[in-house]
C-alpha cells in the first residue's frame, strides 16, 4: 500500500471508531439499563485501545484492555450486582432536571473544541508514530521511576483503603 | 493523521462524561462517567505523546489507568459502605454534609 | 594527626581554598549509621536483653560520641593546617537514584557546624540515654522508649549531616516522626496523645514552607539539590533576588515551626507532655535546633535573600527578636517548672534565630552550643526534682528542695546563671556575641557587625533582664522557701546526678571556647577558638558569604551584665520579700496582698520591683488591649455572640498582673486572631451556607462550570 493509501486507511479507521464511540458514550450516559450502560462502557473503552494502536502506542493500548475492559469493568458489573441496582430499565438513574448538566458539558466542549482547533489548526501527527514496548518500560524504570514508585504505594494505599472501607466492621 | 481529530473526540467524550457526572443519580453510573472523563484525558496524553515524538504521553497515561483503576476500587468501596448504610446508592439522597 | 591529601588549590579568586581528606571526615556518615542500626537492634531484641535494649543504645550512642570527637580533632587539625585559609567541607556523595536526569545523591557533608552539631548531639544525647536509665525505669514501654531514642538521635545527626536539601527533608521530616512517638510516649492519657498530635501538626505546617523553598531553590540553582552549590550559587548572585527572598520566607516557616518562633511556638510547652529525657534531647540537642541549623547550613540563601549586610530590621532578625521577648516573657507566669523552662528555650531559640538574622552568624551557633548544655542541665535537673515530689508543679508541689536535693540544686542553680548569663558562666559569653553582633551598639562605642540593628539589640537586652527575673522565680520556688510537697524528697541516684554534674561543667565552661576578641585577661590564642574552626573563611566561589565580624565592647558586656543583675536582683528582691512573709506564716510562693495591691507593695520600699512590673502593665495595656480591642470590634462586625463571648473574656483581665501577660498575648491575641477569623468564616458561612446543598453533583457542577470559565479567560486573554 502506498503512503497515501496507508493515511486514508488510518483515517477511515479513525472515523469508524469515533463514530462508535461518541454513539456509545452517548448512550452510556443516558441509558437507563445500568447493565447496558456498563456494556456500553466497555465498547467506548475499546474504542480508546483502538485508538492508541491507531497512533501507534501498542502497550498502552494492551494495558487499556487488560486493566479497564478485563477488570474495572468486571468491577463495575460487581458493584452493580452487590449494590442490588435493579437489573434492566428503572425510574430514578437520572436527574429530573438536566437542563444545567446539558449546559455545563456544551459549555466544556464548546471551550475545549474552540481552544485545540485555534491552538493546533491543521497540525498533523508524524507519519510513524509507532512506540515500542522497550522504550516505555526503558523510561518508565529510568526518567520515570519516582512517579511510578508513588503509584505503586497509590495502588496499595488504595487496595488497604478499599477493603477498610468496605468490610463489614 | 491530523492532531485534532483525536483532540476533538477527546473533547467530545470528555463533554459527555461530564453530563454523566451530573446528570445521574445512580451513584455506579456517576463513576463510569468519570471513567469515560479519564479515557479522554488518556486521548489527549497519548496524542500529544506522538505529536512531539515522546515517549511520556505514553507513560503519563499508564499512570493515569493505575490512578482510575485505584479511583474506581475505592469508589465503589465507598459505594458500597453507602448502599449497606442507606440502601441505595443515589447520591441525591446523599446529602449529610449540607450545610 | 596525619593530613592524608592535604593540598592547596589555588582558586580563580584571590582567596585560597584548602582541600583536605581524612578517614573519620570522609566516613562520617558511620556516626549516624551507628545509632540506626541500635534502634533496629533494640526493636528487635531489645526485650531478651537483661537491661531491656538500654544497653545498646548508651554504647551506639557513645561509639557515635567517640567518632564524633575524633572528626572534631581532624577538622581541627586540618583547620589549623590550613594557616587562616579557607577550608573546603569535606563532601562525600554516592547517587541514590537518577530520574529525569536529575541526580539524586546521599552522602555527608562536614565542616566546622556540622562537626560541632556531631559534638552536642551525640553528647547530649548520650547524657540523656544514661539519665533515662533511671528515669523511666519500669516503665511498660522502656524498650520502645530507648529504640526511638536511638533514632531520634540517628535522624538528627543524619540531618547534621546532611550534603543535599533532600536529604535535609528527609532527616526533618524523621526528627519530626521521632519527636511525635517521644512526646506521646504516654499515650494513654489524652493530654499527652494530643501534645504529640500538635507538634507534629504544628511542624507540618511549616514542613510544607520547607518543601516549597527546597523545591523552588532547586529550580533556582539550575537544578541542584547540593548544599555548597546552591549557597555558592546564591552569593555569586546567580539567583535572582526575588527567588531567594521567596525561599528564605519559605524555609522560615519551616523554622518558625520547628524551632519555636513566635505565632507557632505553642507546641512546644505542650511538648512537656513527654517524659522529661525527651523534653532534654528536644530542647537542647535535637529538634528544635534543627530549624537553627537549617539557616546556617543555608545560610548564604538567606544572607542574600533577607539582604542582611547593610540592614536595620529583616524577618528573621524581626521574629527571632520577637521570639526572644515573647518565649521570656511567658515564662514568667508558669508553674509547671518544665512550662518555664519551655518557654526559655523558646526565647533562646529566638536569641539564636535573631542572631542569624542579624548576620552574627558564629554567635549563633556558639550560643547554640552553650545553650544545649546549660538547657540540657536544667531539664534533667527539673526531671531529677520531679522525681522526688512526683509532679511539676513548683507552687504546690516544691519548695525548700535544696536541702533535700543537694546535687540538683547546685546543677541547676548553675545552669540557671549560666542561662541567666552571669560572667564566666558559659550563657554570658554566647548571649554578649549576639548582642554585640546586632551592631546596633552605636552609644556604647562599638564598631563593626552587618548592619545597624538597634531595635534587636533593644530586645535581647530586655530578654536578657527577663532571663535572669524568671530564673531566680524559677530557682526560689523550686530549692528555697518551705517544702509545700508530700511525703519526703530525696536525691535522685546517681545516674542522675552524674550526667547533671558533666553538664553542669560544660554550663560553665562552654563559654571559654569563644572568649571575644580583645579580653586581655587570657593570651591570644585561646580567643575566638569556636569561631575560628567552626565559622568557615569566606573566598570567592565559596559557600559561605562574607560576614563583617563585630568588636566586642566592653561596655555592652558591662551593660549587660548590669542589666541581667538589675533584672535577677528584682526577682531576687521580691522573692526575699516572700520568704519573710512566710517565716510569719504568709503565702510562700507570692505576696499575700495580691496583684491589685502591688502599689502597695510598692511604698513598702520596692520601688524598682514594681516597676517591673509596671513594665508588664504597659505590656498588657497597651499591646494586649490594643490588639484585643480591634479584634473584639472587628468580631461585632461579623456576628453579635462573637463579641459577647470575647468581651466577656477581655472582662477578666482583672487577674494577676503576671498572668495577664500569659492570658493575653498567648491565650487571647493569638487565639482571639484565631477566634476571630473562625467568627468571621461563621458569618460569612452563614451567607453562604445555602449554597451548600450537600449534594456532590452540585458542587462537581459548580467546579466544572468555574475551571472551564477560567480556561475561557486564560484562553481569550494569552
Amino acid at each position: 500500500m502506498t503512503v497515501l493509501g496507508v493515511l486514508v486507511a488510518q483515517n477511515i479507521a479513525f472515523g469508524v471508531i469515533a463514530a462508535i464511540m461518541v454513539f456509545a458514550a452517548l448512550r452510556l450516559v443516558t441509558t437507563r439499563n445500568v447493565v447496558h450502560a456498563a456494556l456500553f462502557l466497555v465498547v467506548v473503552l475499546g474504542g480508546v485501545a483502538a485508538l492508541f494502536l491507531l497512533m501507534g502506542a501498542e502497550f498502552v493500548g494492551i494495558t487499556q484492555i487488560l486493566v479497564y475492559i478485563g477488570a474495572v469493568v468486571v468491577l463495575f458489573l460487581f458493584g452493580i450486582m452487590l449494590t442490588r441496582t435493579r437489573i434492566g430499565n428503572e425510574e430514578g438513574t437520572d436527574h429530573p432536571r438536566r437542563l444545567p448538566a446539558v449546559l455545563a458539558a456544551a459549555l466544556v466542549a464548546t471551550i475545549t473544541i474552540y481552544a485545540v482547533v485555534t491552538g493546533f489548526g491543521d497540525a498533523e501527527l508524524p507519519a510513524d508514530t509507532r512506540t515500542t514496548t522497550a522504550e516505555v518500560a526503558d523510561s518508565i524504570f529510568s526518567t520515570y521511576i519516582v512517579p511510578f514508585e508513588a503509584v505503586s504505594v497509590l495502588l496499595l494505599a488504595a487496595l488497604i483503603g478499599a477493603i477498610v472501607i468496605a468490610r463489614r466492621n | 493523521m491530523l492532531l485534532n481529530q483525536f483532540l476533538i473526540l477527546s473533547a467530545v467524550l470528555f463533554a459527555i462524561g461530564v453530563y454523566g457526572v451530573l446528570a445521574r443519580r445512580n451513584g455506579v453510573l456517576v463513576l463510569m462517567s468519570i471513567e469515560l472523563i479519564l479515557n479522554a484525558v488518556n486521548i489527549n496524553l497519548v496524542a500529544f505523546g506522538s505529536y512531539v515524538s515522546s515517549i511520556s504521553g505514553e507513560v503519563f497515561a499508564l499512570f493515569i489507568i493505575t490512578v482510575a483503576a485505584a479511583e474506581v476500587g475505592v469508589g465503589l468501596a465507598i459505594l458500597l459502605l453507602l448502599y449497606r448504610n442507606r440502601q441505595s446508592v443515589d447520591l441525591s439522597e446523599a446529602d449529610l454534609m449540607k450545610g | 594527626m596525619s593530613l592524608q591529601g592535604v593540598g592547596v588549590l589555588a582558586a580563580e579568586g584571590a582567596a585560597e581554598i584548602v582541600q583536605v581528606g581524612g578517614w573519620f571526615l570522609s566516613n562520617a556518615w558511620i556516626i549516624p549509621a551507628i545509632p540506626a542500626a541500635s534502634f533496629f537492634a533494640i526493636l528487635f531484641f531489645g526485650k531478651r536483653l537483661p537491661r531491656g535494649g538500654s544497653e545498646l543504645g548508651i554504647i551506639a550512642v557513645g561509639a557515635s560520641l567517640v567518632l564524633a570527637l575524633c572528626t572534631a580533632g581532624q577538622w581541627i587539625s586540618t583547620v589549623n593546617g590550613a594557616h587562616g585559609a579557607a577550608v573546603e567541607p569535606v563532601v562525600n556523595r554516592w547517587t541514590w537514584w537518577v530520574a529525569g536526569g536529575v541526580d539524586f545523591t546521599i552522602g555527608t557533608l562536614v565542616d566546622g557546624l556540622a562537626v560541632a552539631l556531631l559534638f552536642v548531639v551525640t553528647a547530649i544525647s548520650l547524657l540523656v540515654h544514661v539519665y533515662s536509665t533511671d528515669y523511666v525505669a519500669g516503665d511498660v514501654r522502656y524498650t520502645h522508649f530507648f529504640a526511638f531514642l536511638s533514632l531520634f538521635t540517628a535522624s538528627m545527626l543524619f540531618f547534621v549531616l546532611a550534603e543535599n536539601t533532600i536529604q535535609m527533608i528527609v532527616g526533618w521530616e524523621l526528627v519530626g516522626v521521632c519527636s511525635f512517638v517521644l512526646i506521646g510516649h504516654w499515650w494513654e492519657e489524652k493530654p499527652n496523645s494530643d501534645a504529640a498530635l500538635k507538634a507534629f501538626l504544628t511542624n507540618r505546617v511549616g514542613d510544607i514552607g520547607l518543601l516549597v523553598g527546597v523545591s523552588v531553590l532547586f529550580f533556582a540553582a539550575g537544578g541542584t539539590f547540593s548544599i555548597l552549590e546552591i549557597n555558592t550559587r546564591a552569593l555569586d548572585g546567580e539567583i535572582g533576588h526575588t527567588l531567594l527572598l521567596i525561599s528564605a520566607l519559605c524555609l522560615l516557616a519551616a523554622v518558625i515551626s520547628k524551632s519555636g518562633q513566635f505565632f507557632l511556638h505553642t507546641w512546644l510547652p505542650d511538648a512537656m507532655a513527654g517524659p522529661t529525657p525527651v523534653s532534654a534531647l528536644i530542647h537542647a540537642a535535637t529538634m528544635v535546633v534543627a530549624g537553627v541549623y537549617l539557616v546556617a547550613r543555608l545560610y548564604g540563601v538567606f544572607f542574600e535573600g533577607m539582604v542582611i549586610a547593610g540592614s536595620s530590621i529583616n524577618a528573621l532578625a524581626l521574629i527571632g527578636g520577637l521570639t526572644t521577648l515573647v518565649g521570656a516573657s511567658l515564662a514568667f507566669v508558669q508553674n509547671d517548672i518544665k512550662r518555664v523552662l519551655a518557654y526559655s528555650t523558646i526565647s533562646q531559640l529566638g536569641y539564636m534565630v535573631m542572631a542569624l538574622g542579624v548576620g552574627a552568624w558564629t554567635a549563633a551557633i556558639f550560643h547554640l552550643f552553650t545553650h544545649a548544655f546549660f538547657k540540657a542541665c536544667l531539664f534533667l535537673g527539673s526531671g531529677s526534682v520531679s522525681h522526688a515530689v512526683h509532679s511539676f508543679d513548683m507552687k504546690k508541689d516544691m519548695g525548700g528542695l535544696r536541702r533535700h536535693m543537694p546535687h540538683t540544686y547546685r546543677t541547676f542553680l548553675i545552669a540557671s546563671l549560666a542561662l541567666a548569663g552571669l560572667p564566666p558562666l558559659a550563657g554570658f559569653w554566647s548571649k554578649d556575641e549576639i548582642l554585640a553582633g546586632t551592631g546596633g551598639w552605636g552609644v556604647f562605642g562599638g564598631t563593626g557587625g552587618n548592619g545597624a540593628y538597634t531595635a534587636m539589640l533593644v530586645m535581647g537586652m530586655l530578654t536578657a533582664a527577663l532571663t535572669a527575673a524568671y530564673m531566680t522565680r524559677c530557682v526560689y520556688l523550686t530549692f528555697f522557701g518551705r517544702y509545700r510537697g508530700h511525703g519526703h524528697p530525696h536525691e535522685s541516684g546517681r545516674r542522675i546526678t552524674v550526667p547533671l554534674w558533666i553538664l553542669a561543667v560544660f554550663a560553665v565552661g562552654a563559654g571559654w571556647t569563644n572568649l571575644p576578641k580583645g579580653f586581655q585577661i587570657v593570651p591570644k590564642s585561646w580567643t575566638e577558638q569556636f569561631g575560628h574552626y567552626v565559622e568557615p573563611v569566606a573566598a570567592e566561589h565559596f559557600y559561605f558569604p562574607v560576614i563583617a565580624h563585630a568588636t566586642p565592647s566592653w561596655t555592652l558586656a558591662i551593660v549587660s551584665i548590669l542589666v541581667v543583675l538589675v533584672g535577677g536582683g528584682l526577682a531576687f528582691a521580691y522573692y526575699a520579700l516572700v520568704d519573710r512573709r512566710a517565716a510569719a506564716g504568709g503565702s510562700a510562693t507570692e505576696l499575700a496582698d495580691g496583684p491589685t495591691s502591688r502599689w502597695g507593695a510598692a511604698r513598702l520600699g520596692h520601688t524598682l520591683l514594681v516597676q517591673k512590673y509596671y513594665l508588664d502593665h504597659l505590656y498588657t495595656g497597651i499591646v494586649a488591649k490594643g490588639t484585643a480591642g480591634p479584634v473584639a470590634r472587628g468580631a461585632y462586625w461579623f456576628n453579635q455572640h462573637g463579641i459577647d463571648e470575647v468581651v466577656n473574656q477581655a472582662g477578666r483581665k482583672a487577674l494577676a498582673a503576671g498572668h495577664v501577660v500569659y492570658d493575653k498575648i498567648d491565650q487571647k491575641v493569638i487565639d482571639g486572631v484565631v477566634n476571630t477569623t473562625g467568627v468571621a468564616s461563621h458569618g460569612a458561612g452563614e451567607e453562604l451556607r445555602r449554597m451548600q446543598t450537600g449534594k456532590v453533583q452540585q458542587y462537581a457542577g459548580v467546579m466544572f462550570v468555574a475551571s472551564v470559565i477560567l480556561a475561557a479567560a486564560l484562553i481569550l486573554v494569552l
